[in-house]
């Protein structure tokens, strides 16, 4: 849909774009057609002088058609957007094809945190890169996202990938995505989260693996830097870590 | 509780009715027991909280075009601010403005006088109804103005945010949101109450169920509704006033509580919600185009038949607001199948009514030019709730501004065109004079076209990914560009335009009061039992002894053969 | 004097159902969806929570089951102040809805003793998962049985003077209803564990 609007960055993005023109096209067409109906009755039977309403109880059948034909055109209709929508849904959602990398991302109030796994490419090993606000990812891999909150609801919106999950507190989420296309996207947050809510979003970069060796290579000091959260300027009214505050 | 007899002894109605001493002002507008005044209470505060809610949209809207200005009226927007005010917006227009004007405000005034009673069954708690309706108001409007400002955590109060005040930063204000919320919710169960029962037992003589006319069906159906879901809502609430002020721990993930239990506890209220606000309206729309058409309901029962429907389903759709929410990834399925078919009854509905005007002779009057308008524009809603229903596509679009301008595209033409059609079309009968045409058809265009060019260009926001509740879009390159602001800028100009059209309603309205020109018992020439009463009804809507008895369904005009092309219900065969 | 707005749409009964009592179970359904909020919650949080059965077992069973006793007593007298009422005889009413009172009192005054012991022994409100429903439910419950002790009382002050004697069922009706949530109550928060 968005092509023009937001660039399809991820294998699966152009599904989710498929869907969008798959309803517009069968609601449009439902949409367009009640929208004529109405207008041509209201033009066709505008009150003239010297023509009475006419009296029908809605049982005659050459009418009743009208409303009974539609029921059922609308159910298969229905039934179309139903298989696809669940389609789209079960091939992002409810599958999680083998990863070449796993990341972890971390919302908090508010800012976004994310741990590359480095050089050695595992998770949770020393060479850790963790980052706040910028992730850097290479371009035709296939990822698995653990996400996880430290504070209240946060929404990770990667709207290049058409992807979006809730990150909630106490429980860690795993889903995956295929990235396709090189460049700096918007990682936001879509879930309301405070004060900071409004300035909290990350800058993703996906590169190719040369580029992305040499960025892990600038930042390999940067691991273990996660614990450190700078809050956003306008912040600075409220707590330094509110997560530890609420915690209490 | 009160008498089920059948006799009236000396000192029951009738004594209420021939009372000649005049009650003091006070005692007749405040602490009225008369369903009409206190129809008027709901009405008259819910128009003062329309015009609260507008004055917030103002404020947001403007701090988004042109963000961080001084707004004129309102000063610099802080982001706690913008947070407060949309929650607030979304809570006045859907609790304090859409509820009170449709369901009590519509129905206090409509029940008796179209099912032919004298009032409410419960009087006195109708009057007890308003009464914690207004404290709940009070206490919201208190709520912004308490220490460290009003709650922000949107309209939908997600705990962990809502429950802590480390999170929130507002104690306060979060506490007696929660607070004016359950409140409210008491109020509405107890009016609910009287709604039901006084539909369903007090009808007049003759009055079969499927003589009572689609507006009351509607307003008790949804009343059914309402009190059917709040229940979780409101043990919810408890819940989570508990989380705030006794470190209780239900919805606290660090001990052992479960965030996510209170999202279904909302939306299995929250969904039915909006049918809640949907039938009245629906209702509305219904006699207004058959009187102005001059034609018979396409197919009664069909319509009931679909409300019921849609009714019914409607307590299993509640987790579409969830897909994205960290809920078990298969249950979307199931979710996505009962929210897409929940087209059938709405579109069946729907085309019902665009099938009555066949073979009508439409005159465009105000309420029909509202009432029209209503179903064209609630279409574009419904359609678009479709996308969203849609699990895969969901995955971009929740939280964005499709979901806005979806909901605005329903709820607008819910608790303002629908509204506008009732008060223009009852307004004769309510205060005995007509309204200005052609005032109100001016105000009806500018009204119109200004609605459209504020939320049309939202899709296209929510199209390029721009999320919900964010003051200032300058933190992300992509939605900071200058065609997008720009595009928020038209909307806003729209909302400037829109409510510049606002006071010609308020003078019409206030105006017609008092100089309008007299109209008569039944102005519309129609069918219903209202009209049988003088304009505006005295207390006790008819004389004791001419209270009217029912011979036929509400809408039959143009029955050939006869002189008149209407025929009201109470008129013997 | 109340009957001043007594309306003729109160005397009405198209449904052929007095007006009072169509209205208290119409009541009665908005309280059971509140309810069924409260406990559907608390179940589905407790399947999840095997450690929360160690906690519910600090509980007083004997107590609750005293008072789940002393609550269907109490109904009992409700019934037979429903049963004096249809026959006329208002005073009787009146004082068999008064010792329902009774009954409601000694489940308060049980309450209160069974909560002081468990908030002496460390178990507040605050002490965990269970202890929030614990105390949320019952608490809940235990404000309907002030409500419909108030209730009671005022009934028992007309019916005693003979007057408005349908509301002697009504209000047994609710009183019914407070009963039968405790016995959802007493099971769900006393015996699993
Ligand atoms: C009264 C208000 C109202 C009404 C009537 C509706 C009606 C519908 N809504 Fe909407 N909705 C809201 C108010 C309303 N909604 C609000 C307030 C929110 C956001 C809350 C928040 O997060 O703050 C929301 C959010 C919302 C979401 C969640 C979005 C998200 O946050 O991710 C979804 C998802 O399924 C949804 C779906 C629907 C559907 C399927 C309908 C259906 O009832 C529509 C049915 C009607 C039609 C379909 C049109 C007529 C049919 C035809 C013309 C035939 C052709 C159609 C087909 C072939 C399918 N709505
Ligand atoms: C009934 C519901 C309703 C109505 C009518 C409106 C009306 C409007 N809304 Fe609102 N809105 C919501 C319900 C509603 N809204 C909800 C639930 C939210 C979500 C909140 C959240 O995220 O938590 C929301 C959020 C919301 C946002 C998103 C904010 C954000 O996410 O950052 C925006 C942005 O533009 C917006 C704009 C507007 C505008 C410009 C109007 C204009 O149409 C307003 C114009 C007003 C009038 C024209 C009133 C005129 C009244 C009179 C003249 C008096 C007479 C009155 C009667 C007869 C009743 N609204
Ligand atoms: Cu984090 Cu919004
Ligand atoms: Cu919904």
């Amino acid at each position: 849909m968005f092509n023009h609007l937001v660039p399809n960055a991820a294998s699966y993005s152009g599904e989710v774009d498929w869907l969008f023109w798959l309803i517009t096209v069968i609601v449009g067409v439902w949409f367009i057609a009640a929208e004529a109906m109405f207008l041509w009755l209201i033009f066709r039977f505008r009150a003239r002088p010297g023509v009475p309403a006419q009296y029908v109880t809605g049982k005659e059948p050459h009418l009743k058609r009208w409303i009974n034909i539609p029921h059922f055109l609308i159910l298969i209709c229905d039934v179309i957007i139903i298989i696809a929508a669940v389609r789209v849904w079960v091939h992002i959602k409810q599958t999680l094809p083998p990863p070449d990398l796993i990341v972890r991302v971390t919302g908090e109030q508010w800012s976004w945190t994310f741990a590359d796994p480095g050089p050695d490419g595992l998770i949770d090993t020393a060479d850790d890169v963790r980052t706040t606000d910028e992730l850097h990812l290479m371009v035709g891999k296939t990822y698995h996202f653990k996400l996880e909150s430290k504070d209240v609801l946060h929404s990770f919106f990667v709207p290049a990938f058409r992807l979006k999950q809730d990150a909630i507190p106490g429980r860690t989420y795993t889903g995956w995505f295929k990235t396709q296309q090189k460049g700096t996207f918007d990682i936001l947050c879509a879930e309301i989260c405070g004060l900071g809510h409004g300035v909290m979003g990350a800058k993703l970069v996906v590169e190719d693996p040369p580029q992305h060796a040499a960025w892990l290579q600038a930042h390999a000091h940067d691991a273990d830097m996660a614990a450190m959260n700078n809050p956003p300027a306008d912040s600075t009214s409220t707590p330094a870590t509110p997560a530890a505050a609420g915690a209490r | 509780m009160s008498q089920p007899t059948t006799t009236h002894d000396h000192h029951g109605p009738a004594a209420a009715h021939g009372a000649h001493h005049e009650p003091n002002w006070f005692l007749k507008y405040f602490y009225s027991t008369d369903h009409k005044i206190i129809a008027f209470q709901y009405m008259f505060t819910g128009m003062a909280l329309a015009l609260v809610g507008a004055f917030m949209a103002y404020v947001f809207r403007m701090q988004l075009a042109f963000p961080g200005a001084s707004v004129p009226g309102f000063g610099v927007v802080s982001p706690g601010q913008y947070n407060a005010l949309i929650t607030n917006h979304g809570s006045i227009m859907i609790f304090w403005v859409a509820m009170p004007v449709l369901i009590a405000g519509f129905g206090n005034y409509l029940i008796p006088l179209m099912i032919g009673a004298d009032d409410m069954v419960f009087p006195k708690i109708n009057r007890l109804s308003y009464q914690l309706f207004f404290l709940s108001a009070v206490v919201l409007i208190a709520s912004l103005f308490v220490q460290n400002g009003g709650f922000g955590g949107a309209w939908t109060a997600y705990p962990p945010l809502s429950a802590n005040k480390a999170y929130n930063l507002t104690p306060w204000g979060a506490s007696m949101w929660v607070l004016a919320v359950a409140l409210e919710f008491v109020a509405f169960l107890l009016g609910g109450i009287n709604f039901i029962v006084t539909s369903m037992n007090s009808r007049t003589k003759g009055m079969k169920a499927f003589d009572v006319p689609i507006v009351i069906w509607n307003i008790v159906i949804a009343s059914i509704l309402f009190m059917a879901s709040v229940g979780p809502l409101i043990a919810g609430a408890v819940m989570l006033l508990f989380d705030q002020l006794l470190g209780t721990s239900f919805f606290n993930p660090n001990r052992g509580g479960d965030p996510i239990l209170w999202q279904h506890l909302f939306w299995f209220f929250g969904h039915p919600e909006v049918y809640v606000v949907m039938l009245p309206a629906i209702g509305i729309v219904a006699e207004v185009i058959t009187v102005f058409s001059r034609k018979k309901l396409f197919a009664y029962r069909t319509v009931i038949y679909t409300i019921i429907a849609t009714g019914v389903l409607s307590f299993f759709v509640w987790a579409h607001h969830q897909f994205v929410a960290g809920i078990d990834p298969r249950m979307a399925n199931v979710f996505t199948v009962t929210t897409v078919l929940i087209s059938i009854p709405i579109a069946e509905m729907l085309f019902v009514y665009i099938a009555t005007l066949y073979g009508g002779s439409i005159t465009f009057t105000t309420p029909m030019l509202w009432a029209l308008a209503f179903i064209a524009e609630f279409l574009i809603g419904g359609v678009t709730g479709i996308y969203l229903g849609a699990s895969g596509l969901d995955i971009y679009f929740h939280d964005t501004y499709f979901v806005v301008a979806h909901f605005h595209y329903t709820f607008f033409p819910i608790a303002i065109i629908a509204v506008f059609s009732g008060v223009t079309y009852w307004f004769p009968k309510m205060f005995g004079r007509m309204m200005n045409e052609t005032w109100g058809k001016i105000h009806f265009w500018g009204t119109i076209v200004t609605f459209n060019a504020i939320f049309i260009p939202l899709f296209y926001l929510g199209a390029a990914g721009e999320h919900r509740r964010i003051f200032d879009y300058h933190s992300f390159p992509s939605l900071a560009t200058p065609e997008l602001q720009a595009i928020r800028i038209v909307a806003t100009v729209s909302l400037l335009v829109m409510l510049a059209f606002q006071p010609i309603f308020l003078v019409n309205f206030i105006g017609s009061m008092f100089r309008g020109k007299k109209a008569g018992k039944n102005p519309w020439k129609a069918n219903t039992l209202e009209w049988t009463a003088d304009s505006p009804p005295p207390h006790g809507n008819w004389p004791l002894d001419q209270m009217p008895e029912v011979h036929r369904g509400p809408y039959e005009y143009s029955v050939p053969g006869r002189e008149k092309d209407y025929w009201p219900q109470n008129e013997p065969a | 004097m109340s009957s001043s707005t007594k309306t003729i749409a109160t005397t009405r009964s198209a449904m052929g159902l007095p007006t009072g009592r169509l209205a208290v179970w119409w009541v009665l359904v908005s309280e059971i969806v509140i309810f069924g909020g409260v406990l559907v919650s608390y179940i589905m949080n407790r399947v999840g929570h095997a450690e929360w059965a160690e906690e519910a077992s600090h509980t007083n069973t004997w107590a609750g089951a005293f008072n789940t006793l002393v609550l269907l007593s109490s109904s009992l007298s409700a019934v037979l102040a429903h049963k004096a009422a249809s026959q006329g005889n208002g005073k009787k009413a009146a004082g068999l809805l008064r010792l329902t009172c009774v009954g409601g009192l000694i489940f308060l005054i049980v309450k209160s003793f069974e909560w002081t012991h468990e908030i002496r022994e460390g178990f507040t409100i605050q002490a965990g998962g269970f202890w929030s429903y614990y105390y949320t439910a019952a608490g809940l419950h235990a404000f309907h049985v002030i409500a419909g002790m108030m209730v009671m009382l005022w009934v028992a002050n007309t019916a005693a003077k003979n007057e408005d004697l349908h509301r002697v069922e009504n209000v047994g009706i609710y009183w019914h209803f407070v009963d039968l949530v405790w016995i959802f109550l007493f099971p769900l928060l006393y015996i699993a564990k």
